[in-house]
């Protein structure tokens, strides 16, 4: 669906919509979601950082101990939670994540947000809406719309975790 | 299916690391990013059931478990039911009647917590049990070295006094044989267990010959009140030659820690100097221990099944 040089197109796009929307990302922290969200996090402070020279505040929120999915499975192991030295008060907080589907990872994330203070406002970025929102949550900065079914399975792919760039819409689950 | 922390022994590298993982991301959660209280274990109850004395371990379980939302349950034995003649298999079926998930048991019988965890349905956690074995503590003491070295594999460790008497000298003897480290006992002849020559360990009879190569020397409490007769000539006998002194801690390496699992006796196994010392780690093992037993309770408890421990 997205090869290296259109998903770095991507990112580019939506480290300026950023910039736009939240005039100029004075007060903005960037809370990646693990383990993709963290990077694409990270990539798109990057890029703030070569557009505008700006240097965003970026960390990594793990919501594994919210989820209300806990109960139904095995207990995971813990991603890394890394809140910049400065906080999350007052601050204007984007979480961003690879992959929007039901909702409820975000979900979780606005919970241990909440426990790590109080942000001035929070907004959504994520690399791939794939659709079937589960509860009432909407992005603000979207990489691409991807409407899929529910049988097919969409994988981000980052040079970071999987060595290359790529977003895949994989076979539907048989 | 529920599973049960008996014994150290009963951990794979697998487990192991998954806990010392675990506990350091949450160390990481409650401590620098000051989150009190998560929701995990919301709903759940974890009865304390204490049948020994025990300030440290009890206090550390019962924050462990509040800081991730469980209920607590105290059952101090003393002025309790037992005390009326009550047995150890009744007050476990009560407490289970009553709705608890998990049963964490400090009990002076070694073997107790096995036994229990045959009668209950929910999880069993040994918090201790008589000279045998304290799971937790070798955790947060394994916790608590690769916090401080930065590893565990090749790690030179040295247990120091009463190991035969003592549960937590089992326990890391186990665990630290599962995490690669290379631990030597240090002790009288008298305060070595039979037996202790299948353990996985070196022996030593000789202090001085052994810490210069130490990384970790964990010192023991002699542990009076489980002596019948006289172990050593002197208190101070003993301390001369098993005691960590001044002057032993210069034989030390820089990186070298010292470590003890409290209560301590100052002036007998450890100068004062020496426990207030910068090589101490007393109070960061108090520490880890809260978040070594959240990992330990969220992994038991934390899902449909547990993601530790053993079946009974």
């Amino acid at each position: 669906m997205l090869d290296a040089p259109a998903l770095s197109r991507v990112v580019d796009r939506m480290a300026h919509e950023l910039l736009e929307k939240t005039g100029g990302g004075a007060d903005v922290v960037l809370l990646g979601i693990p383990t993709r969200g963290t990077h694409l996090a990270r990539r798109l402070a990057q890029r703030v950082q070569a557009f505008e020279g700006l240097t965003v505040p970026t960390g990594s929120l793990d919501v594994t101990l919210y989820r209300d999915d806990l109960r139904m499975k095995s207990p995971r192991a813990l991603e890394e939670t890394d809140v910049p030295a400065d906080g999350v008060d007052g601050k204007l907080v984007v979480l961003v994540d690879d992959v929007l589907f039901s909702g409820r990872t975000v979900r979780a994330a606005l919970d241990a947000l909440a426990d790590l203070g109080r942000p001035r406002a929070v907004q959504l970025a994520v690399l791939v809406d794939r659709g079937h929102r589960e509860l009432p949550i909407r992005p603000d900065y979207v990489g691409k719309n991807i409407p899929t079914s529910l049988r097919e399975t969409i994988h981000v792919q980052l040079s970071e975790t999987d060595g290359a760039d790529a977003v895949l819409l994989g076979p539907a689950a048989s | 299916m529920n599973r049960h922390l008996l014994s150290a022994a009963d951990l794979s590298l697998e487990d192991a690391t998954l806990i010392l993982d675990t506990a350091a991301e949450l160390a990481e959660l409650t401590e620098r990013a000051t989150v009190k209280k998560l929701p995990t274990l919301r709903g759940r109850t974890v009865v304390n059931l204490f049948f020994e004395d025990s300030t440290r371990t009890k206090t550390s379980f019962e924050l462990a478990a509040k800081r991730l939302s469980a209920d607590v349950i105290n059952f101090a034995a003393k002025g309790s039911s037992v005390s009326k003649g009550e047995t150890l298999k009744d007050t476990a079926l009560t407490l289970e009647a009553m709705g608890s998930d998990a049963v964490v048991i400090r009990h002076s019988w070694s073997g107790a917590p096995v036994n229990l965890a045959r009668i209950v349905r929910g999880s069993v956690v040994n918090a201790g049990d008589g000279t045998h074995e304290h799971p937790t503590q070798a955790l947060l003491d394994a916790f608590t070295m690769r916090q401080k070295l930065g590893r565990l594999e090749g790690l030179k460790v040295t247990i120091v006094g009463d190991i035969l008497h003592s549960r937590v000298a089992r326990s890391n003897v186990l665990l630290l044989k599962t995490l690669g480290a290379e631990v030597t006992l240090v002790a009288p002849p008298t305060l070595l267990p039979t037996g202790v020559d299948t353990w996985p360990a070196e022996v030593s009879y000789d202090l001085d010959a052994v810490l210069p190569k130490s990384d970790v020397v964990m010192m023991l409490r002699v542990q009076r009140e489980r002596m019948g007769a006289a172990y050593f000539p002197s208190a101070r006998e003993y301390s001369r030659r098993y005691g960590l002194d001044v002057d032993r801690v210069r034989q030390l390496q820089d990186h070298t820690i010292v470590m003890h699992p409290g209560p301590m006796v100052r002036g007998m196994e450890i100068a004062s100097e020496v426990a207030d010392g910068l090589r101490s780690t007393i109070q960061d093992q108090v520490a880890n221990g809260v978040s070594v037993r959240m990992a330990v309770l969220y992994l038991l408890l934390g899902g449909s099944e547990s993601a530790i421990g053993s079946e009974q």
